[in-house]
């Protein structure tokens, strides 16, 4: 099969190099700091580009839910080379399930025969949107890959499990999201930024998708977490051993 | 139903009282096995789904159950086991899995469903979720009510409470924030589960998973993780050596196992592994966000590294500043 075409959903999260700080009065995380795409999307992409390198893919559409920012999160999957875009714009807090709703909405429009996703956003950490998304349209799934090769009208796709890898075959249409091993993403040039600005952008809202949002979590609050009290230093070996020993008492 | 309501409203604020407003809770937890015996990760799901009820259910699926089935009906606590005895469901697909999950929690009625917040639950729940249409809280750190559960978000940075509307609760839980369930003194009763399709347009080929006579990483009293500063694979061993000795596991950071001197099931943090082990010796880990997201909740932390300002040190109890390919073996040797 020569003609896969192959849909993107990516995050813009908070940069992981960010230490990030808990608001308070319990209202959430200071999010006036640099922003990226969230790393796992990033490999979603090349992973969709080398397909298409390949020839194993035809069409790569990127596609995010969020404000208008995400925008520049759109531009930067066009010019690692997807060919066009979705931006499905809302302010609201979506939630992995409403996402899933809205993503399978976007697949009824686009027709992919693939999705390929990140296994988890570094901000929420639920790893659960490509799951549930698979789950909504009936699906094969295949989670955590860290290798994909393309088989006649079938993945083969090697799984990072505990303990090791597995490998599946999931026939498509096919839901997959990618673990980090699986690529080192491009670096977007120059040129392909500025091509990318002539790349096709289409906007949606949830309701143009016909897609309740409304959140079923509730957040009652963030915290930070208990700090740790570190920084004691030991001056050898043997100081080491006496107070794993005798003040810690764990070996 | 009016009343369970006002009580439960009133149990986030009042632990004394949350106590009683759990009678009508029904949680079903979904066991994970491995080779014919229960994985202690299970055993940790059933303890989240006992401070939501003091009767829970579970679900054990696969072909060579029985031993699995008892051990779990042996559980103090758990009521019924629910057994589905097929192949379609050995290797934990998600196609097969997920649909049985969603026959099992309607034919029960359960109010929660829990699995290990392991590949296996990360993989298979969110699909069931979205089947029986409603959220899932993942990575569960925290029981505070019926509805009310902990999460940690940010890599472990900040911890969300957060509050499900739905009248179905799909939770993963950490295995490390709840001691496993004791295994002896239940008397559980052991049921047929109801039919499910075992149709699955994927199929299994294949698994090589790594062998180690240590103990499991996310279950060990002790571990050793090693990060770039071991500079290649040969200079594992001395981590080995030590984990050896202490009868621990060995892990790794990110950048070690990137290098290639580790295998990637060793990874310890954000999209690795989480431990919370009573010993985590660090060695030649700088200590970057992602990985103290996998071990900061370890009870005691040693930090071995050349680097005074490495910001392992931050977090560290005890911090040794100096060459690990001297201090290591020295260790090893003295203990």
């Amino acid at each position: 099969m020569s003609s896969l075409k192959v849909l993107v959903p990516i995050k813009r999260v908070i940069d992981y190099t960010v230490k990030i700080r808990v608001l308070p009065g319990g209202k959430g995380v200071d999010t006036n700091v640099k922003h990226a795409m969230n790393p796992f999307d990033e490999i979603a992409i090349e992973a969709a580009v080398q397909l298409k390198e390949a020839k194993k893919a035809s069409e790569v559409i990127a596609v995010s839910v969020g404000g208008a920012k995400s925008v520049e999160t759109l531009r930067t999957a066009l010019a690692m080379g997807a060919d066009k875009a979705v931006h499905v714009e809302t302010d609201a807090d979506v939630q992995p399930l409403e996402v899933a709703k809205l993503l399978r909405a976007v697949a009824d429009k686009e027709q992919p025969q693939v999705v390929i996703l990140g296994k988890q956003a570094i901000d929420d950490d639920s790893a659960q949107t490509g799951q549930m998304l698979a789950g909504l349209l009936g699906w094969s799934q295949a989670t955590f890959a860290s290798k994909i090769e393309v088989e006649g009208d079938s993945l083969k796709v090697t799984r990072e499990i505990d303990g090791g890898l597995e490998t599946v075959r999931a026939k498509v249409p096919a839901v997959l999201t990618t673990d980090l091993r699986l690529n080192t993403p491009r670096f977007a040039t120059l040129p392909n930024i500025m091509k990318a600005k002539k790349k096709p952008l289409a906007k949606l809202t949830p309701k143009d998708l016909g897609v309740d949002i409304t959140p079923r979590l509730e957040i009652l609050e963030v915290a930070e977490p208990p700090k740790r009290s570190g920084g004691r230093k030991v001056e050898s070996v043997d100081d080491l051993i006496d107070k794993l020993k005798n003040e810690a008492k764990v070996i | 139903m009016q009343t369970a309501r006002t009580i439960r409203s009133v149990g986030v604020r009042s632990p004394l009282l949350r106590r009683f407003a759990s009678s009508s809770a029904t949680p079903l937890v979904i066991v994970e096995h491995k080779s014919g015996s229960l994985l202690p990760s299970s055993l940790s799901a059933i303890s989240a789904a006992l401070k939501i009820s003091p009767s829970v259910s579970a679900l054990v699926a696969g072909s060579n159950t029985d031993a699995v089935a008892q051990s779990v009906a042996a559980v103090p606590g758990v009521s019924r086991v629910i057994v589905a005895k097929h192949e379609a469901y050995d290797h934990g697909l998600p196609e097969t899995f997920a649909p049985l999950v969603v026959a099992a929690t309607k034919a029960g009625q359960f109010s929660h469903v829990l699995a290990p917040h392991s590949a296996f639950g990360k993989n298979v729940m969110p699909r069931a979720a979205a089947i029986l249409d409603v959220a899932q809280v993942s990575d569960v750190t925290a029981v505070v009510s019926e509805d009310t559960f902990v999460r940690p978000i940010y890599a472990g940075n900040a911890l969300a409470t957060v509050r499900s509307k739905d009248p179905i609760k799909i939770l993963t839980v950490r295995n490390t924030a709840f001691p496993p369930a004791p295994t002896q003194g239940g008397q559980g009763g052991i049921e047929a589960a109801p039919e499910a399709s075992t149709e699955s347009p994927s199929e299994w080929l294949s698994e090589d998973v790594a062998k180690s006579d240590r103990p499991e990483l996310g279950a060990a009293k002790v571990v050793v993780g090693g990060g770039r500063g071991l500079k290649d694979k040969d200079n594992f061993k001395i981590l080995y050596e030590l984990a050896d000795k202490l009868g621990g596991a060995v892990g790794a950071s990110r950048a070690a196992v990137d290098a290639g001197f580790a295998p990637n099931d060793l990874q310890i943090g954000q999209t690795g592994k989480i431990v919370a082990p009573e010993l985590y010796i660090a060695v030649g880990i700088s200590g970057a966000i992602q990985h103290l997201a996998g071990m900061k909740d370890s009870k005691t932390i040693v930090a071995i590294n050349k680097d005074a300002e490495a910001p392992i040190f931050q977090v560290a109890d005890y911090g040794l500043v100096g060459d690990l390919f001297q201090a290591v073996p020295e260790l090893t040797k003295k203990l």
